[in-house]
């Protein structure tokens, strides 16, 4: 077992360094100078490279490259160029954001995911399968920045019930647990969870419906075990894999929640991946991402051994 | 006995149907999936037809009838915040959102397979070079990796395409391989190459025939991700650029009206969730007839 956890600890290594390529190589492939934001467009040749020098643009590729991860090693990403403020202190305030409001999407998308699921599983092939399955494409294949802005116009313009944007009263970015802060996080994250809702449930009823035609339950109705009982057994079999996917899911919210906090203004990595693009900011896009990557990389990694450590019959080579 | 007499008394030899014609006579059995596929036709020849059904000019607005609510006479569906008639935009716009959507699963279909099928044929280094490769693109989540590049290359059409093509060849590689490399070793690719059938013989006739069901299925269940993903571009200002109708983009312009016409707000995204719906019932259904031991 420990074993199997250290070579998976060595096998994301090279993960990890193709990661940080990808993310510097962005950089330069985008098109244009990469000094655009700042320079004037009457800037003279002198002071571009002046610019040049100072932000190290000049050097070969591979020292920019060695240069950048050794910084990245020590927690430095650069200055923004926009802004000139550090980018790493800039990204690690936003994924907090991000990374709240994913984490209470994914709460919310396991629990109704999991009850849906487990209810279209045992009632497999009846009504309620099919209207709960049915719930489930829809939760993959809504667009959910348009799910987002029709909750906007039922409950803030309509009802006027919860605010449209901010994470908090008078556009404050410092969160606090009370409803003042919570009301606002209220939309964005129901919007985001029904992605992880829409495919936990699928992964769920196709577990528990496997699991139920399998003999040993058979065997353990016929041993005279509660329904109840019977029950948890599919619970303890479904457990590992659902956790997984949830796992798997927080990664892919913690990355794809642009589109929502842009809908929102909820002010996380999406904000900062925006303004990255559109003030062609390049060391603040490649900081965001670089990040972003880098704890999808690490969720799958704690993902693949607690899933390992959950259920031993797992051989994995 | 001669062959015509053991036909007589077998009666008429009637050849056993094809796989295709099976899996199509499951399918059409499938309610949701016939009325999903029906949905998806619909669209297609509307945007093929856009020329000949809209009403009016998608491209031509008019500051005097900004936002006007859907139910206005000439405009039954409104107008949109230059006053261009909202109907013809979402007509119009199917071909570009369907084009933007269903195009990138295409390209990456054809090169995801090409190096699936290459380094699960060839195995070996190759094998390890190239799905090490796509291993590190699987560490991005698709969303991030879409807006990354196309942030990076900047906004346009060729450029989303590119972006999203990216994204959907490692999903399409990885299946592929898999699927390959398990073919491979079966008896009759081995019959095959003992009786002298050269690799490329093997690659088109063996493991073709058995990898392109399975690769082609899994694609059709991609396009449902890139249609929101690809409108998704366009609603954060990257992927179509305005005036072009596009149902993202068009959603993107028209949130300033967000508190005053709701109603026609939500039209482009109802659009992109129709089709994409569709086409995930559509291969749910085409799944279920192809899974034919059941």
């Amino acid at each position: 077992m420990l074993i199997y956890i250290a070579k998976r600890i060595v096998y994301t290594l090279p993960i990890m360094l193709g990661v940080t390529l990808v993310c510097f190589a962005l950089v330069h492939l985008a098109p244009g100078d990469p000094l655009i934001a700042v320079l004037p467009p009457d800037a003279s040749e002198q002071m571009k490279q002046q610019l040049m020098v100072l932000y190290g643009f000049d050097r070969p590729y591979h020292e920019q490259f060695l240069r950048w991860i050794w910084r990245a090693v020590q927690g430095d990403l650069g200055g923004s160029i926009a802004t000139n403020r550090p980018v790493a202190t800039e990204v690690f305030k936003a994924v907090g954001n991000t990374l709240m409001l994913s984490a209470v999407a994914t709460f919310i998308g396991f629990a109704l995911g999991t009850f849906f699921g487990f209810v279209a599983g045992y009632f497999r092939d009846t009504v309620i399968d099919k209207s709960a399955s049915f719930l489930s494409v829809v939760g993959v294949s809504v667009p959910h920045y348009w799910l987002g802005m029709v909750l906007v116009i039922i409950f803030s313009a309509t009802l006027g019930w919860l605010p449209a944007t901010g994470a908090g009263p008078g556009g404050s970015d410092a969160w606090a647990w009370d409803w003042a802060h919570v009301r606002h996080i209220v939309l964005p994250a129901i919007t985001m969870s029904v992605i992880p809702m829409g495919i936990i449930a699928r992964t769920v009823r196709a577990l528990v419906a496997e699991i139920l035609s399998q003999e040993f339950i058979a065997g353990l109705r016929a041993k005279g075990l509660s329904e109840f009982g019977v029950f948890k057994h599919v619970v303890k079999n479904t457990a590992p894999t659902a956790l997984a996917v949830m796992g798997i899911q927080l990664g892919y919210l913690l990355g794809g929640s642009i589109l929502i906090e842009t809908v929102f203004s909820w002010p996380g990595t999406g904000g900062l991946l925006n303004a990255a693009i559109f003030q062609r900011d390049l060391p603040l896009l490649q900081g965001t991402i670089l990040v972003l990557a880098m704890f999808f990389v690490i969720l799958n990694l704690i993902v693949d051994v607690v899933q390992t450590l959950l259920d031993p019959r797992i051989q994995r080579s | 006995m001669l062959l015509a007499d053991k036909q007589a008394t077998l009666g008429p030899i009637t050849r056993s149907p094809g796989y295709w014609t099976t899996v199509w006579r499951r399918f059409r059995r499938d309610p949701v999936a016939m009325f999903a596929l029906l949905v998806i036709l619909a669209i297609i020849v509307v945007a093929i037809l856009a020329p000949y059904i809209a009403p009016q000019d998608p491209y031509k607005g008019m500051s005097l009838r900004r936002l006007k609510p859907p139910g206005t006479p000439g405009f039954i569906l409104g107008t949109d915040e230059l006053g261009r008639d909202m109907l013809s935009r979402l007509i119009y716009g199917a071909r570009l959102s369907l084009f933007m959507g269903v195009t990138p699963v295409i390209f990456a279909l054809v090169i995801g397979s090409v190096i699936g099928i290459v380094a699960g044929y060839v195995g070996g280094w190759l094998n390890t070079v190239l799905m090490r490769t796509i291993d590190v693109f699987f560490a991005f989540p698709s969303v991030l990796l879409a807006i990354a590049l196309s942030g990076a290359l900047g906004a346009g059409i060729t450029n989303g395409l590119v972006s999203l093509t990216v994204v959907f060849v490692p999903p399409i590689a990885r299946v592929a391989e898999s699927v390959t490399t398990s073919v491979r070793t079966r008896d009759f690719v081995e019959a095959a190459r003992a009786s002298g059938a050269s690799a490329l013989t093997i690659i088109r006739v063996q493991v073709l025939g058995n990898v392109l069901g399975p690769i082609f299925v899994y694609a059709m269940s991609l396009i449902a991700v890139s249609m929101i993903l690809a409108s998704g571009l366009s609603f954060l200002g990257l992927g179509v650029k305005p005036p072009e109708p596009e149902w993202g983009l068009m959603l993107n312009t028209l949130r300033t009206a967000i508190y005053t016409q709701p109603l026609l707000c939500a039209l482009p995204g109802l659009m992109i969730f129709v089709t994409s719906i569709s086409f995930n019932l559509l291969t749910d259904g085409l799944r279920s007839a192809m899974d034919i031991k059941a």
